[in-house]
């Protein structure tokens, strides 16, 4: 029978040691790095290009490919800043990735700046996690210790030394270039491009930024091959990486498998929606991504098949939604996220969210219009595109995809004079005594 | 307060340290941030005065970087600060009726400290724990799958100066100081200690493991060998 979840970053978590560098090469760590360091560097970009790994952090940009962008021979530093700042509502893989074997990051940190001829990296680790950041300092020191980094990696003259450093709370550092204006000790705000990071990145010299967890692939990328990577997954969306459900389904968690695998397939497995309800809205991936319903359970959760209907397959972030709950109430709040989270750079992502936000509490106090739907809509229109980075963006994905499935839910607020939903029975302990 | 001399001189020595760590010195303001927090248990004028004399910038300059901020607190905060997400998911699952029951249980708002100092409460953003939901946190350490009563017994263990240790995290919970220093780079020694993974984090593994889907012992220790094929061997001392 065909495997529907292929674990491989996940394969070890279940040993209760599996954050140390003993465990780690004991389940086969630190192979690639001898190998990688034993190769061209530019084959190693090459191999990464093969595999067609796309950055597992939401935008999908192929990885070797932003590898490749790095001039060579420019007599700069360059940098590698991994990105660990993972706050997008719904994504929690990277989180547990790090916690549970912070060697596999370290390893393909490892490898890429050797690959990018880089001496310097940095892992980018939002502040709220403090065990996470208690793992990475303690694998640092394992790999330091051990000579995975350091002066002279296992003899081959390759230096490289890695600093953990923690974020203060600001969604928007997920974002590559304002999370280089925050490693560089400043507010969070997103940086025009062009010019881009591998270009001008951290101190203005040549950087790429990668997420947890496409860094953490490339030991297995290089240890099995670019063709053994691309087997797995869709034509242009290959290998595998980390579904992670939540919400009202039987068994949340993080499920690792081939991309392209679907969600009917990965609620079949687990036990599907919870006991005696049924599925109404989800997100292929996170909050920033369009809403999905029950009519896309078959859709290949692959970057090009979620994109033809719809939405986004951003990081995989699959939160689930029965029948019990609101969407007018999840769409307001996703927004008042993106308002309060608004770097205040722009003026259509500043202020829009905070007009949508507005509308958005009226219609779910019962106090809205029909006219308001439309207005949602203009406005959405006026902050996507123009404001300066995605998270503008990401505001009109909920409002635009709730209206066009759930309009008449919104009516029915105004209808009824307020929530038509007890928030009670959308609860995970709803029918319990409080 | 003002910094005594032994204050200022410790602090001096660790802010080296973290100066130390990156190629250009502004970089070092958020750990310095946290550092200050640590000591003091929020960025007061002082910290920011330390902070900025360390780089050689503007108060004002450190002031617009502690304001755009969530984590650094202008004002002091419980030892233990608690976290409720009120995000979507949370929200939906619960964390609107965990944290309006502790805001009255507590008699705090949002933001806002007890009268004996002991916990301070706070609603926060998705902290990438959604397969646990409803999430608190305390002191940034997880407190999974939660509910109104679990939510009031944990803040008034807290309170009572009773263990309470995370669902994922370290045992012992590290006071609001404590953590600050963690994050400003100074780890304590729990790393090794306390939870790798929770059950919504083996989830899948569980599964694929009930199935018989699992990668060859030691992937990566040799070349392609899947799916479906042999792979050759190569443990380092151990079986799977």
């Amino acid at each position: 029978m065909t495997s529907v979840l292929t674990p491989e970053l996940t394969a070890r978590w279940d040993e209760p040691d599996s954050f140390t560098r003993a465990a780690y090469r004991r389940d086969g760590g630190y192979r690639a790095l001898p190998k990688a360091l034993a190769m061209d560097p530019d084959q190693l970009i090459a191999m990464t290009k093969d595999s067609g790994l796309r950055g597992r952090g939401g935008a999908g940009f192929p990885t070797g490919l932003k590898w490749g962008f790095i001039p060579q021979g420019d007599g700069k530093p360059h940098y590698l800043v991994v990105n660990a700042d993972e706050s997008e509502p719904g994504a929690c893989k990277d989180m547990p990735t790090m916690l549970a074997n912070p060697h596999a990051l370290i390893e393909g940190i490892a490898i890429a700046c050797y690959a990018i001829r880089a001496d310097k990296a940095f892992i980018y680790v939002r502040g709220e996690v403090l065990h996470v950041v208690r793992r990475l300092h303690h694998a640092v020191d394992e790999a330091y210790a051990a000579g995975y980094l350091g002066s002279n990696i296992l003899g081959s003259g390759f230096d490289l030394d890695l600093v953990v450093h923690a974020g203060a709370g600001a969604y928007i550092c997920g974002e590559e270039t304002a999370l280089l204006d925050s490693l560089e000790g400043y507010r969070g705000q997103p940086r025009l491009k062009p010019p881009f990071p591998a270009v001008e990145g951290l101190y203005s010299c040549p950087t790429v930024v990668n997420n947890v967890e496409s860094i953490a692939s490339i030991p297995y990328i290089i240890n099995n091959g670019a063709a053994d990577f691309a087997a797995f997954g869709t034509e242009k969306s290959k290998g595998f990486g980390i579904f992670s459900l939540s919400g009202h389904v039987t068994t949340p968690g993080q499920y690792e498998a081939p991309l392209g695998t679907t969600l009917r397939e990965l609620l079949d497995l687990s036990g599907g929606i919870r006991a005696g309800h049924r599925l109404k809205f989800w997100t292929p991936g996170g909050s920033s991504t369009p809403l999905f319903t029950e009519e896309h359970l078959d859709v290949p959760l692959d970057y090009e098949s979620v994109a033809a209907a719809g939405s986004m397959l951003g990081t995989r972030s699959l939160q689930i939604f029965d029948e019990t709950t609101c969407v007018v109430r999840v769409v307001l709040r996703w927004i008042q996220f993106y308002e309060h989270e608004s770097c205040g750079k722009c003026t259509p992502c500043r202020e829009g969210s905070y007009w949508v936000v507005q509308l958005l509490d009226q219609l779910e106090r019962g106090e809205g219009s029909e006219a308001d739907l439309d207005k949602l809509l203009d406005i959405c229109q006026n902050i996507t595109g123009r404001s300066f980075c995605a998270l503008g963006d990401s505001i009109e994905s909920p409002v635009k995809s709730s209206i066009r499935y759930f309009k008449d839910e919104y009516l029915e607020h105004q209808r009824n004079g307020g929530c038509p939903f007890d928030p009670v029975a959308s609860t995970l302990f709803a029918g319990e005594p409080a | 307060m003002a910094f005594s001399d032994e204050q200022r001189a410790a602090l001096a020595a660790d802010a080296g340290e973290i100066i130390g760590r990156y190629p250009k010195s502004r970089s070092a303001l958020l750990p310095l941030l946290h550092l200050v927090q640590s000591e003091e248990g929020y960025v007061s004028a002082d910290g920011i005065e330390f902070c900025a004399g360390q780089l050689g910038l503007t108060e004002a300059e450190v002031t617009a970087v502690v304001s755009f901020y969530t984590m650094y607190k202008r004002r002091p905060v419980g030892d233990y600060h608690v976290g409720v997400c009120t995000n979507a998911l949370c929200a939906v699952m619960g964390g609107d009726a965990i944290f309006a029951g502790l805001q009255q249980h507590l008699g705090v708002g949002n933001d806002e400290a007890t009268a004996d100092g002991k916990v301070s409460l706070e609603h926060l953003e998705c902290n990438a724990a959604c397969d646990y939901a409803p999430v608190m946190m305390v002191n940034w350490e997880f407190f999974d799958d939660m509910t109104p009563r679990s939510a009031r017994e944990l803040v008034d263990g807290l309170r009572a100066g009773a263990p309470v240790a995370p669902t994922r995290g370290a045992p012992r919970l590290c006071t609001w100081r404590e953590a600050s220093r963690i994050l400003a780079g100074f780890p304590d020694d729990q790393a090794t200690l306390g939870h790798t993974a929770g059950h919504a984090t083996l989830a899948g593994l569980r599964i694929a493991k009930e199935h018989g889907w699992e990668p060859p012992p030691a992937a990566g220790s040799g070349p392609a060998a899947r799916p479906g094929g042999t792979h050759p061997g190569g443990t380092e001392g151990g079986q799977h």
